[in-house]
């Protein structure tokens, strides 16, 4: 957590130099997008809103360019601390490979049920999306939306536990399509996300349970343009319900999300994750990106 | 998993083919975005366009990603052409004089950054005059699609 802090802070110390560059240097192959449109880091690393991937490539690189960011996100729900910290890198408006951390903090639970006060689960999510036609900003005269594919390979680092809870396994492949469209002219921006997954509570609780099969989730997104460097919006997110032990229910949330320029957003949030483990689990959430 | 994987190659490779572009050229402008002239008396009106465009051009010619488009070229012939067309698009009652689209950028090389930039340049100038973000969301839409004749690069 610390050194990503360090790197933020680097990063963001470097982007006056990014703007004030001239022709020629690496530069221009950098920032070309409109700003906003390449999303926020969710929770998982990968683009979109705070809970949903989007169709859109990560970071501000256009065609013919580059771009990457790095976020920190804080979920306080009325009995965890979630973390999640990653990065992502995208190319020609093409291909986005992103990884993410999440710590799941279990703070007085963990005391409960004998794991220790603050016993925190953790988990590696690596990403990798490809826009596979449309064009979600542009293309204002068609409904035709954009549309990407996307995995996201996630392994749990508490193994023995999750599955002591009932998982299957302590790893596995969320696989999903997502489609984006921003409707320009009323300022409204939609997504819609079909995904396959195995996860328990996106992966912290483990993989599969009752069953092992694949359960096709769906998560949506909606977002209004209140300014060009202001919108708020809500996300649903359905998730699997394949834990005996405790009940799953799907996430939502309404958000704000602001950057003031490209290389900084701050989304803040109230999250309902449904219930994990104890109760339902609402709180704030907070999300810092950094990036060009 | 198989078949996903199978799926997710056969989009990748099917994707040239789906996002190809027509081949005509839009004369310029994109369909009439509102019903009466309310959009038309937001910009101002004739002289309100006048002086958005000509903040236009200022703004695009201090830029340097995109001043190299403009410096040499006959820029008050430009602005008069933007002016007609914007006008066309929020219904405020002219005629396009000017070439199409495809015609007058086909040797800029423009690439979708540079397009960008424009429409970054363009919402500067709105802001400047005082457009209401509304009003400037209708016009860029209307404009945006564009992009399929003037991005060539």
């Amino acid at each position: 957590m610390k050194p990503l802090i360090r790197l933020m802070g680097l990063m963001a110390a470097f982007m006056p130099v990014v703007s004030a560059a001239h022709a020629e240097s690496v530069f221009d192959y950098t920032s070309g997008k409109l700003l906003l449109t390449g999303g926020v880091n969710t929770v998982e690393g990968t683009a979109g809103g705070g809970l949903t991937p989007w169709a859109v490539i990560g970071s501000y690189g256009e065609q013919g360019q580059f771009g990457a960011n790095v976020y920190a996100t804080d979920i306080n729900t009325t009995d965890y601390d979630i973390r999640s910290y990653g990065g992502l890198v995208g190319l020609d408006d093409r291909l986005e490979i992103s990884w993410s951390h999440q710590d799941f903090d279990t703070e007085a639970v963990g005391a409960a049920l004998g794991l220790g006060y603050g016993y925190t689960i953790g988990q590696d999510v690596l990403g990798v999306k490809v826009k596979v036609l449309g064009d979600a900003v542009l293309e204002q005269d068609t409904w035709l939306p954009q549309v990407a594919v996307g995995i996201q390979f996630k392994k749990n680092q508490n193994g023995a536990l999750v599955k002591a809870l009932g998982a299957r396994d302590d790893e596995g492949t969320d696989y999903y399509v997502s489609a984006t469209k921003l409707f320009l002219a009323k300022g409204l921006l939609v997504n819609g996300t079909i995904r396959a997954t195995k996860a328990n509570q996106f992966g912290i609780l483990g993989f599969g349970g009752i069953d092992d099969d694949y359960h096709y989730q769906f998560e949506g997104s909606a977002a209004y343009l209140l300014t060009r460097k202001l919108a708020i919006g809500a996300e649903v997110r359905t998730k699997p319900d394949n834990l005996a032990v405790a009940k799953e229910d799907a996430a939502f949330d309404v958000f704000v999300a602001y950057a003031p320029v490209k290389h900084i957003s701050v989304t803040l949030a109230y999250a309902d994750l449904g219930n994990i483990v104890t109760r339902r689990q609402t709180g704030l959430y907070a999300s810092l990106q950094v990036g060009f | 998993m198989k078949t996903v994987l199978i799926a997710l190659a056969l989009a990748v490779v099917a994707t040239p083919a789906l996002a190809a572009e027509p081949v005509k050229d839009s004369a310029a402008v994109a369909p009439v975005i509102a019903a009466d002239d309310s959009l038309y008396r937001e910009f101002g009106g004739h002289d309100g366009l006048v002086r958005l465009v000509d903040d236009f051009m200022l703004i695009l010619l201090d830029d340097p990603r995109t001043r190299d488009f403009f410096v040499a070229a006959k820029q008050d012939h430009i602005k008069t052409m933007l002016v007609e067309q914007f006008c066309v698009v929020l219904n405020g009652g002219c005629t396009y004089t000017g070439k199409g689209m495809k015609e007058s950028h086909a040797q800029l090389g423009i690439d979708r950054a540079s397009f960008n930039a424009l429409v970054e340049d363009l919402q500067k100038a709105m802001d400047k005059n005082d457009i209401p973000f509304h009003a400037q969301n209708k016009l860029l839409a209307a404009l945006a699609p564009q992009h399929r004749d003037i991005v060539t690069n």
